[in-house]
């Protein structure tokens, strides 16, 4: 068995969700004779023809809005936006029809669609090509907001998304799409709604999703030689969230560092630690912190790795989780914005 | 090219006293069944929108966007389609929904406030009415091309306004259809104000029927308030893109009589002599005078029709005036197919509360 990569993963699982389901048609910017521009549809023009996978116009609300109108004439969409912040077009059809449809027509309708979308940063792109825009999404009842962080999830969300009777978005980490695993598809991981664990610890938890997981990772073995046994919880779908695994987690450990690319203000790691904090308060040794991207708009290339929350950034989050139980100078002042 | 370009006037059957005008236009005249159904569901529809403003004024509905003096448009865009076929209506298109044949007291369910859309979308082949400007365009154009694709042989229409016009879902959606050759009617119903807003500060286009031709769109406009020629004009539509050949566009003149809804103020921006000149030009009337000329409509139907009608909104007043029962868990079981851990633990909350209640 090769390695193959989270993008071949991918490419893989709209394969077989084509083959094995004739209402599944892929559409969207240069998905067809291209491949897509991460090449994540590569061959399924070929393969299934031009009435199965299309290239479109160029208009994202134009997309999204045509995606709905199929869902409700029988067909199971899986629509392409290029970019992260080329999908906020499509932001009022995504907000204000795909998620409220089932709801409006209280279960008389539904709408089965996915909306696949090359999201955050960390590969050297220009302005409007890196934002982490999964808040947007996790805040909007009515939307599945999914997100994979490895190769095997890759495609077994993926096949899980488009069989899911509710819109999905889909949110896949363009850092790590050429991340490599040895997988066997077709295969299913855990299902939607369900956390895993990646690396079982005893110290603190630290939460993850999508690009930050291997951040998360790779900082806990880094943490290890400075004797720190780190659990590592993969959130795998922001919507559905998994209470009880995050929550048996920190209640085990303790302690909760929530990892995002995103700026942190008003983000899904403020969601996780307010949760975490009123499940676990009598469990918790110090305040539940967050590591994420600065409240700014997405950096020029040259600077993201300022921006961007590494291994070094989780390891200074650990020195603040009060193992001796001293207090965190940096919030002892009054109104301090750390 | 030509042939995508609209006339560059309305077609026009009636003048406004309901005489045939004296250069008759090339469609084909609908036949005399289906303008005294057209007569019929109008003069119904106008007795169930001035039973929705009363409603309005009693507190039983929290808003209603009135059609009087478009009922022409609504109706004519029901009767040009199959009953099979796709509408996507707006929240002014109530009077289209009750001559589709909706309960019209599911139609005022999203005006009432006790859902948001009464009525199953697909027993009537309905969406749901969109508040959205030009959101359901794109909609319909989709449904059209699914439709299309399992050779269904079923055409949707979209209902918009002329503000909507200057949304960009519109645009999408006519480019849309158009490549993708999808079976839709566009029907802009022109009623020359959006809320207060006048036509000119939406386009400088020579008509909206213009908007067309940029997508390769083929596009007519027509006399909104002559039932005869919005009838002709839509069955031609239709029939356009029933045979494959893709969506068309249609511009109907028409005008909003009374103000955008119960809670507007169209003195405001409107004068009485302008909305005085378009009761002159009013659609029923209109086809009236011109059934009684064709002795194809006598005293005895016209009482008939209106015997209807009154029943219609009697029915309507005394089932309106019953409260609506409500169901507060209905919050919760209709966001997701399976509700999530955090929706089931809210729903029971709110339950907690209301047994507290009691």
């Amino acid at each position: 068995m090769a390695p193959i990569t989270m993008a071949q993963a991918l490419n893989t699982a709209l394969r077989d969700a084509l083959h094995d389901d004739d209402r599944v048609v892929v559409f969207g910017e240069d998905v067809g004779a291209l491949g897509g521009v991460f090449r994540v549809t590569d061959g399924l023009t070929d393969k299934f023809g031009d009435e199965r996978c299309f290239d479109t116009p160029l208009a994202e609300a134009g997309i999204v809005g045509f995606a709905v109108g199929m869902a409700m004439g029988g067909f199971r969409p899986v629509v392409e936006m290029q970019f992260d912040a080329f999908a906020y077009p499509a932001f009022e059809q995504i907000v204000s029809h795909v998620a409220k449809l089932r709801n409006r027509t209280r279960g008389r309708l539904s709408l089965p669609l996915v909306i696949r979308i090359p999201y955050a940063g960390g590969i050297g792109g220009v302005e409007h090509h890196c934002d982490s825009s999964e808040a947007y999404y996790a805040h909007t009842p009515g939307l599945k907001v999914v997100t994979p962080a490895t190769v095997a999830d890759a495609y077994s969300l993926l096949r899980e998304a488009i069989e899911d009777p509710d819109p999905v978005v889909f949110l896949e980490p363009k850092k790590l799409y050429w991340s490599k695993s040895d997988v066997d598809t077709p295969l299913r991981t855990e299902p939607f709604g369900r956390a895993v664990v990646r690396r079982a610890g005893r110290d603190a938890t630290v939460v993850a999703y999508g690009p930050a997981v291997p951040v998360a990772l790779a900082a806990a073995e880094a943490a290890a030689g400075e004797g720190w046994d780190l659990e590592v919880v993969d959130l795998r779908t922001i919507v559905p969230f998994d209470d009880e695994t995050v929550t048996a987690s920190v209640r085990r450990t303790g302690r909760c560092v929530v990892i995002q690319e995103a700026p942190g203000f008003a983000g899904v790691g403020a969601e996780v630690a307010a949760r975490v904090q009123e499940r676990c308060f009598h469990s918790l040794h110090a305040p539940v912190l967050r590591v994420s991207g600065f409240d700014v708009p997405y950096p020029p290339p040259m600077l993201e790795h300022h921006h961007l929350p590494g291994v070094d950034r989780v390891l200074d989050a650990l020195d603040r989780l009060q193992r001796d139980d001293e207090p965190d100078p940096r919030f002892l002042a009054l109104g301090g914005a750390a | 090219m030509a042939q995508l370009l609209p006339a560059t006037q309305p077609v026009r059957f009636l003048t406004e006293t309901g005489t045939p005008v004296a250069d008759r236009p090339a469609y084909p005249e609908p036949d005399q069944d289906l303008l005294l159904s057209a007569y019929r569901k109008m003069v119904v529809g106008r007795r169930f929108d001035t039973q929705a403003t009363a409603l309005t004024k009693q507190g039983r509905l929290a808003v209603y966007p009135s059609s009087h003096g478009q009922e022409a448009c609504q109706v004519g865009a029901v009767l040009a389609l199959d009953s099979g076929d796709w509408l996507f209506p707006t929240y002014r298109e109530s009077v289209a929904l009750v001559s589709r044949g909706i309960d019209p007291v599911e139609v005022l369910s999203l005006l009432r406030g006790d859902a948001h859309c009464g009525y199953d979308p697909g027993e009537h082949h309905v969406a749901p009415q969109c508040t959205p400007l030009a959101t359901q365009t794109l909609h319909a154009a989709g449904l059209a091309y699914a439709e299309r694709r399992k050779g269904s042989g079923r055409i949707a229409l979209a209902f918009i306004g002329d503000g909507a016009t200057s949304e960009g879902d519109f645009h999408e959606a006519l480019n849309f259809a158009a490549v993708f050759r999808a079976p839709v009617v566009f029907l802009v119903q022109n009623n020359h104000y959006a809320i207060s807003v006048p036509l000119s500060r939406q386009s400088a286009a020579p008509s909206l029927a213009h908007k067309g031709i940029g997508y390769g769109v083929p596009a007519e406009q027509v006399d909104g308030n002559d039932p005869m020629a919005v009838l002709a004009v839509l069955s031609a539509a239709a029939a356009h893109a029933r045979a494959g050949n893709g969506p068309f566009l249609v511009e109907a003149h028409t005008y909003r009589i009374d103000a955008h809804t119960n809670a507007d103020d169209a003195s405001r921006y409107r004068s009485t002599a302008e909305v005085d000149q378009w009761r002159q030009r009013d659609p029923i009337a209109r086809l009236e005078a011109y059934l009684r000329g064709r002795g194809a409509l006598t005293d005895t139907v016209v009482a008939e029709v209106a015997a209807e009608a009154e029943e219609y909104a009697a029915a309507l007043r005394t089932r309106m005036n019953a409260d609506p029962p409500l169901t507060p868990t209905d919050l919760f079981d209709h966001v997701y197919a399976e509700p999530t851990p955090q929706l089931r633990e809210q729903r029971a909350g709110l339950l907690e509360e209301l047994v507290e209640a009691r």
